[in-house]
């Protein structure tokens, strides 16, 4: 891990080895007693951003939750295409900030370092916020911050585990529509070259931001893919094409919907 | 109307009631001493006062000490193991089944007349509240705080000490006042089974001795040190969770 000043703006890939593949086979889970899906299969591509829809209940959540280690009556295996473990490579953003109320929102990204017993890096934490536009609440605790000043946090604290593999449920989806299009664009930047799987309810945040698109649907639920946009993300929305692309995914997921 | 004065204001009322009704029952002063008899016997007798006040009080903070070491032990047993807690839970539910007034006796019986038997007591009896809001402070924490500390690699004991017991504290504190305010009554109840001094002890022989002036003042510096205890774990309590006053914007 570098405690230089520069890192935090630098791109993943200027400092990292590509980000691996993230490969999951045979996944199953039970949810309250419903299957939710079984024997899926899914390989998200290294160092690109895989945007997951679905109608809400279809268990986008669950999938992200499976491959984090966090799903209970679950089976299958996820692995990494470099071959090692995968739970000491992921960072996982949920909807809700989950900043710890007692903290400052300098602490609240060091919380990493501190739950695994190792010294934390202040100097990049603070340069991490900073570069998020977060240089003078570095102090505050969250209780005194916007709401989408604590998703930046969220971001910082995301980022500072500096995982190839990132897993974000939903991150933007408690913000207001300004405040959610400034973030979905930094995130987009800051994430480049990651591996990352970005579960949302909203079809345009999908066109903006994923290199590749997936529909989850159906009962037990199974995956789709949705050609994406051309051009590299955070792509513009009022691109030539992005009118009808936004029509047909909306139509894609409003039948994924009744046949729920 | 400023809240330093708020106690001030309420101490005096309480007063005025209290000498109004002497006044108007026209009760005897050795069935109900006005304040002034009152206030004379704290001045006159302040020396003997003052020695059994602090029998009763390291008698009460001892007991909030053990209740509350023990307490917090069995809370934080119950949420690191589930096996633990299948058997510690029924022994905490029996342990405020018992009446510990009940129990009284035997403490005594056990541990004598001394300090020992009435720190028992207390401890005993300030045990559920703290164990039981320690446990559902602990249990409260976010499980969505707990997820992210799964993924970001923490152990059972870290995520304990670094999300679930800050996130407990504001309860633990709540349980904390409760057993402050409920500590000088086990206490004084183990003085009046038996003993050889302090406040419960004092009011005992001045009532055999119809010193009804002595009792009162007794029994106003026993809610004077329960007053000032439970202030002092209010504040504590404050200025331990320093995060809860600035939650809602």
């Amino acid at each position: 891990m570098s405690s230089n000043m520069d890192s935090a703006s630098a791109s993943y890939t200027d400092t990292h080895p590509p980000a691996p593949a993230l490969e999951i086979a045979g996944a199953a889970v039970v949810f309250d007693g419903e299957e939710l899906f079984s024997g899926l299969d899914l390989t998200l591509e290294g160092g690109r951003i895989t945007c997951l829809l679905g109608p809400s209940g279809v268990g986008k959540s669950t999938l992200l939750r499976f491959i984090a280690g966090l799903a209970e009556e679950a089976s299958g295996t996820v692995r990494l295409s470099d071959g090692s473990a995968v739970a000491p490579k992921l960072a996982y953003m949920a909807q809700h900030d989950l900043l710890l109320p007692w903290l400052s929102a300098r602490d609240n990204v060091l919380l990493g370092a501190r739950l695994r017993g190792q010294t934390p890096d202040i100097a990049r934490a603070e340069s991490l916020l900073a570069d998020l536009g977060l240089a003078d609440a570095a102090t505050l605790r969250p209780a005194k911050l916007s709401g989408g000043m604590r998703q930046r946090v969220a971001l910082a604290r995301t980022l500072y585990e500096d995982r190839p593999i990132v897993l974000m449920d939903e991150p933007f989806s408690s913000l207001d529509a300004v405040t959610r299009h400034g973030l979905q664009a930094l995130a987009a930047e800051r994430l480049k070259g990651r591996t990352v799987l970005l579960v949302t309810h909203d079809p345009l945040e999908a066109l903006r931001l994923g290199q590749r698109i997936l529909l989850l649907a159906g009962k037990p639920a199974q995956l789709r893919e949705v050609a994406p946009p051309a051009g590299p993300p955070p792509r513009d929305l009022q691109a030539v094409g992005m009118g009808e692309a936004h029509a047909a995914l909306m139509a894609s997921l409003q039948a994924a919907k009744e046949a729920q | 109307m400023s809240t330093n004065l708020r106690p001030l204001v309420i101490a005096l009322g309480l007063l005025a009631i209290w000498q109004a009704v002497v006044w108007l029952s026209g009760v005897p002063p050795f069935i109900l001493p006005g304040p002034g008899l009152v206030s004379a016997k704290l001045v006159e007798d302040a020396p003997l006062l003052l020695h059994h006040a602090g029998v009763t009080l390291s008698e009460i903070l001892l007991g909030m000490l053990l209740g509350t070491f023990f307490g917090s032990l069995f809370a934080i047993s119950m949420v690191l193991s589930q096996g633990l807690r299948a058997w510690l839970l029924p022994l905490l539910v029996i342990s405020q089944a018992i009446p510990v007034f009940a129990l009284a006796p035997i403490l005594v019986l056990w541990l004598g007349y001394g300090l020992a038997s009435k720190v028992a007591m207390a401890a005993l009896i300030i045990f559920f509240p703290v164990t039981a809001a320690l446990l559902d402070g602990l249990r409260r924490a976010d499980p969505g705080q707990l997820d992210l500390a799964r993924t970001m690699g923490a152990s059972r004991l870290s995520t304990l000490v670094h999300v679930q017991l800050p996130a407990a504290l504001p309860a633990f504190a709540s349980g904390l006042r409760v057993a402050a305010a409920v500590a000088p009554i086990g206490a004084v109840v183990g003085e009046w089974v038996g003993s050889s001094a302090g406040l419960g002890h004092l009011m005992l022989h001045a009532s055999g001795r119809m010193q009804i002036d002595l009792m009162f003042a007794a029994l106003l510096v026993l809610a004077v040190i329960a007053i000032g205890l439970y202030a002092l774990v209010s504040w504590l309590g404050g200025r331990l969770t320093p995060w809860r006053s600035e939650r809602d914007r």
